[in-house]
This record gives C-alpha cells, structure tokens and sequence, in this order.
C-alpha cells in the first residue's frame, strides 16, 4: 500500500502538470452539466407555422342542417405551435422558403363547405394545404409528424361534434322532444312515448284489429332498445379505437433524471477508462514498469492504484458535474449517499476494465483511441431501447452491453438519483461481477508487461 | 555475482546456450556482441526480471541495481520528483536524503527542478541509473549504457560508472561497441547468437582476436573482431 500511496501522488503530479487535461477534466463536466440543465429545464420551443385561414368567418359545420358550434380549430393548433398568421398563400410560400417558418398550414376556403357536403349525396374531399421546406430531413420530418398530429386531433374534435349531433337526433326518435327548424319548434313524439300511446289505446280497439297494433307496437319496442344500443356505437364511431396503457415493466425514470444520468454516466465512463487505460499505458510507454514490479509495486497493486486514480478523478468530475446541474433541476440531496455508492460502484467496474484495455497496449494514444473506440459505440448500444430497430438487430446487440460497465453504471446512476426507481443492488451486483472478470482480465494482460 | 549454464528459449529460438558469468566486487564487466547476441536477455535474467529456462543465478547479498536500455523515468515530472518517488517506492527512511545524496552522484543538483522531458539523452541516462543505484545495489547491471550519447556525454557517463565500480559496486554491461567495452570493461563476455565466445580480460580477447583471425591482425580492432567472430561462425 505504501507504493501505491506514491504511485497515486506520481499520477496526480502528472496531472497536473498537463494543464491542458487539468482544465479538460474541470471544464468538461462543467460544460456538459451547464448544457444539459439548460436543455431539460427550457424545454423544447413550439415549431414557429405559419397559418392561413381562408374560411369566411360566420361560416359553420352544418350537420342535417343544424349549426354546429365553433370548433376552435385554429386556437387548437396555435396552443400546440406558434401560429405566424399571414394573409396569403404568397406569404406563406415566402415565409418557408426562407426558413423564417418551418411549415405553413392553409385551411381553403371551400374547406367548411366541402366537409358539409359529407352528410349529401355529393360529397366532396375537405382539404388542408401544408407548404414545407424540406431542405433539412430531420426538420421535415418534424414538422410532417407535429402537424399530421395536430390535423388527426382537429379532424377527431369534429367527428366527435358530429357524432354527438347524430347521438343527440336518435335520442330524438328514441325519448321524443323538440326539433328547431327554421326558426320553428317541432316536437317530436318519439319511439317510447308512441308505443306507449299504441298500448294504451289497443284495449278500446275491436278485437280483430288488435293483433296488427300489437305488431306495430311491438316493432317500436324493438327499434327503441336497437337504437339504444347503436348509440354508443355513434359515440365510438369518432374514436373507434381507445388507448388504454399498462406499465408492464421498466419502468422508466422522470425524463429530467434521465438525461441526468446519462450525461453522469457518459462522463464518468469517458474520465474513467480513458484515465486508467492511458496511465496504466504510460507506464509502458516510460518503460517504468519493469523498475517498478521488480519489487517496488506488485501488478495487482499497480493495477489497483491505476483504479483508485481512476475513481477518484471519476468522482470528483462526476459530483462537479451532479452539483453544477443541481442549478437547474433539483435533486434530491438527501439521497447523495446512495449517488456515492453507485458512483464508486461505477468508477471502479469501468476502472477495470480500463485497466485491462490499458494492459492490451502498449502505447498512450493507441490504447486513448482504444478506449474511445470501445466505450463510444458501446454507450451508444446501451441507450438502443427495444422496438427502436429491428427485432433481429435489438436481439443482437441487447446482450453486448451487459459485457461492459455502461449499462449497468446507468441503470445504478439512475436508480441512486431516483427515488421511485427500481432498486440499485442489481445493478450494483452486475457492476461487481464486471469489475472481478475485468480486474482478471487485466492481471492477465499485465504479463505481457512482464517480458521485456 | 555468479550465473551458471543459463539457457533461454522463445519458442523454438534459443536466446541464450548454457552462458556462465562470474563478478566480483568492484568488477566491471562488459558484455558483448552483436545485435541479437542475446545481451539484454543475459541481463534481464541476472537482474531477475525474466527467469531462465535452465541455469542457475546466484546474486550477492543486497539489491541488483538494474538500469535498462531506455530511461525508465518519468519524463513529465522533473529530476528531483523522478529521485524522491523511487526512494519513497525503495522505502527509503529518509527519501530526501537519498535524493540530494544521487543529485550530488550525477552532477545535476543544479538542474534538480527541470522537467526530465527538457534534458539531454545523457542527463537522463545519469538519472536513470542513479535510480538504479537508490537501492544502494551490490551489483548495477546496465543494458546498453551509453546508446544514443554524443562523444562528451558517453565520457561522462563512463566516468561516472567507473567511479561507481570504484566505490566497490559490481557492473555488469552490455554494449555493441568494442571499443567502449575494450576501454571500460576490465572484463569482457562475448556473446554471440546466444553462445557465449569469451570471457577475460581486454587483452586477452585482443590475444585471442589475433589469434584465431590472423589475417586481420593488423587492421583496426574491430575489424579484427568481426573477423574473429565470422571465424567462430558467427
């Protein structure tokens, strides 16, 4: 323990001494936290669209010649994205051209009267004009995905109007009541009412006419319990399809703490092996190692120091970073003990297998490369969720993180941070067996430096 | 320092056939060849960083001082960091001490804050082996001492070891370079394709040199030492 006491200060001391890591390492986690808090804390902006609506104002959907209310359309859509109101198609053009918009949305003229023409015998196509500019794939995909959902939400607030105009005129035929018609109060007598009406009167009737009544009313009892029953059906027919979501497993943590443990544990994992790797190398590259394990150090010892330097320039980075984006979104400090554990936990499974990329080479930058080209791809498999490629290629890639300290060091990060998370000791565990097989793999590694 | 019939192989290749090596204190022995002669390997197994396949080696007591063919050193940090970290590792009681003591043995107390990086092959290769000698060693095995040194550096270098060996230490290097072992070593081991070809003194291998590459005798000694070695089939 006595050498790796110097060895750990030898490590600090040429640190230090390369300002330019010292400064990457402070400002690094400080830039990211800085970053991130910003990106959770705002929020996204609402896409600027530009909005023309060329419908006269008093114009309204009429259904069997009723009114409906004003739908408020267009208030809808402005709620959900900034709505630049133009006053012709010519502006619109020339507002998504340049880019001051990303879409435009048009609602024609005609569109009121186009969807009055549904419930005729003509009916016509109501059409909604979208311009877009799709010099950026991404941004147009964007823009098709948010107005495509807020079109199917305006179209299912008309239908839903619509469907309960028709419920409320079979309640008409069903119960009876009162129909305006310009202007004029018509009353309805309604399916119940008349066959109640026919089954009063059928008594007083001659006795040969009766069975007919008793048919009718027979047949208005049966239309008044089928139309009680196509009534919900009306009601469906504008959502025919309801959602119900169950949570049946993973489940996930708030997006803010996510993203939080994300950029801790892509630091974390970054500062860790690559410190660990590139130190444990340099003592090849100095051609120090032979000196020290002729009896100075042991392997396992140098190999534990490289892994306390580790986790500690890991934790220090990692609690800056925590600290700095505290700023933005609170965290709940009562639990920092539990972020200690699952840091050093982290830092010392990813130190290990540092160690053991370090020992695979034999020069600083080859084995910096090393470990970027290993940790890089493999955080990026850990953060593939299922169902976002193909099945084949998630079954192919689910088992690879498991071999690497990432996954497991996210899933400890975010269970520590979160407090209606799942539990931390499996992935504790799983961080426990990682840093065993890679300490092994490391010491296996290390014979290589043995031979001069 | 004593080595007796050490054999080592990698893989089919062997490095080193049955050499035998005997020093005692104050001795400076040089051990010689060609590249690929088996030198480092003969060092490395005397300084105990790889074992022989056969053989035996049996050291003094204290520590075998070893200084390999490159500056082990850290060159980021600077002279005196380099010299208290290996007297803290060797667990010196007073690493302070020991590091004015070597600062003062290599002339470089002025230059004790420098970084490593900033100094000459020479001044790195006099830190280097006054690493070597913080174990206080019986016997200092040097790999190459003296590759890489301009003319001026190498005589300081050579001044310094032989002032070493003066104060009793055992050392044992390897060189290339038969002049240099011709001058400095007050024995010389030939070695070649790991077979051990000579072991006395400077004059006598001059003697055997002459003898057994007679046509060469009267060119320049390295001349005539390729020769006698073309003659042992080497």
């Amino acid at each position: 323990m006595r050498g790796v006491r110097w060895l750990l200060l030898k490590d600090l001391q040429i640190l230090r001494r390369s300002p330019l890591q010292a400064v990457l390492l402070v400002a690094y986690p400080i830039l990211i936290a800085v970053l991130v808090g910003f990106a959770i804390s705002r929020g996204p902006d609402d896409p600027r669209v530009a909005f023309l609506n060329e419908v006269p104002p008093e114009t309204r959907i009429n259904v069997g010649g009723q009114e409906l209310p004003r739908a408020n359309v267009k208030d809808q859509i402005c709620e959900r994205v900034e709505c630049v109101f133009v006053d012709d198609r010519e502006e619109a053009m020339s507002r998504v051209e340049s880019g001051d918009v990303l879409a435009a949305l048009i609602l024609p003229a005609d569109l009121v009267n186009k969807i009055n023409s549904l419930s005729t015998l003509t009916p016509g196509v109501p059409e909604v004009e979208i311009l877009v500019n799709e010099e950026n794939a991404v941004k147009a995909e964007l823009v098709d995905d948010r107005i495509t959902t807020l079109l199917a939400e305006a179209n299912l607030r008309i239908a839903r109007r619509i469907g309960n105009e028709g419920g409320r005129y079979l309640g008409l035929i069903v119960d009876g009541g009162e129909f305006k018609l310009l202007g004029e109060t018509i009353p309805i007598l309604g399916l119940r009412t008349s066959a109640r009406i026919l089954e009063q009167v059928t008594p007083a009737l001659p006795p040969s006419l009766r069975p007919s009544l008793e048919q009718v009313t027979e047949f208005a009892n049966q239309a008044r319990a089928n139309l009680d029953v196509a009534k919900p059906l009306i009601d469906r027919l504008a959502q025919p399809i309801a959602v119900d979501k169950v949570v049946v497993g993973g489940k996930s943590p708030p997006l803010e703490i996510f993203a939080i443990a994300v950029a801790t544990t892509l630091t974390l994992a970054f500062v860790v092996v690559l410190l660990v790797a590139g130190s444990l190398a340099l003592e090849r590259e100095e051609n120090a190692f032979p000196r020290l394990t002729r009896g100075l150090v042991s392997s396992t010892g140098l190999l534990g120091e490289k892994v306390l330097l580790g986790m500690g320039v890991g934790l220090a980075v990692t609690l800056l970073m925590l600290a700095g984006m505290a700023i933005f979104v609170p965290l709940e400090w009562g639990r920092a003990w539990l972020w200690l554990i699952a840091i050093v936990a982290s830092g010392a499974a990813l130190g290990a297998a540092g160690a053991a990329l370090g020992a695979a080479a034999r020069e600083v930058r080859a084995v910096s490369l090393l470990a970027f080209m290993v940790t890089l791809p493999i955080a990026f498999l850990s953060l593939v969720p299922s169902g976002a490629v193909g099945p084949a290629v998630f079954d192919a890639i689910r088992y690879l993180p498991a071999l690497f300290p990432f996954k497991p060091a996210l899933e400890a990060i975010t269970a520590a941070l979160d407090e209606a998370g799942p539990g931390i000791g499996g992935p504790l565990l799983h961080l426990a067996i990682l840093f065993l097989a890679y300490t092994a793999l490391a010491r296996l590694a290390l014979r290589r430096f043995a031979s001069v | 320092m004593q080595a007796q019939g050490l054999v080592k192989r990698f893989g089919d290749r062997e490095a080193l056939k049955g050499v035998s090596l005997e020093a005692g204190p104050g001795e400076l022995v040089a051990v010689i060849g060609p590249n690929g002669a088996g030198k480092t390997t003969l060092l490395s197994i005397l300084a105990g960083i790889s074992r022989p396949d056969e053989g035996e080696v049996d050291s003094p007591t204290g520590e075998v001082g070893w200084v390999p063919q490159q500056a082990a050193l850290y060159r980021r940090l600077t002279v005196e960091e380099n010299l208290l970290l290996f007297a803290r590792l060797e667990g010196h009681s007073d690493p302070r001490a020991s590091t004015e003591e070597m600062l003062e043995l290599t002339g470089l107390r002025e230059r004790r804050a420098e970084i490593v990086a900033r100094l000459s092959g020479g001044n790195q290769q006099r830190i280097n082996i006054a690493i070597g000698l913080l174990s206080r060693p019986a016997v200092l095995l040097l790999d190459e001492p003296s590759v890489g040194l301009d003319p001026r550096q190498r005589a300081r270098l050579w001044e310094f070891v032989s002032a070493l060996a003066g104060r009793g230490t055992t050392v044992i290097f390897s060189t290339h370079d038969i002049q240099e072992a011709e001058r400095y070593g007050g024995r010389v081991l030939v070695l070649a394709d790991g077979e051990s070809l000579f072991d006395g003194s400077a004059e006598e291998l001059r003697e055997a040199v002459r003898r057994e590459a007679p046509e060469a005798a009267d060119r320049d000694f390295e001349t005539a030492f390729v020769a006698y070695l073309h003659h042992r089939g080497h």
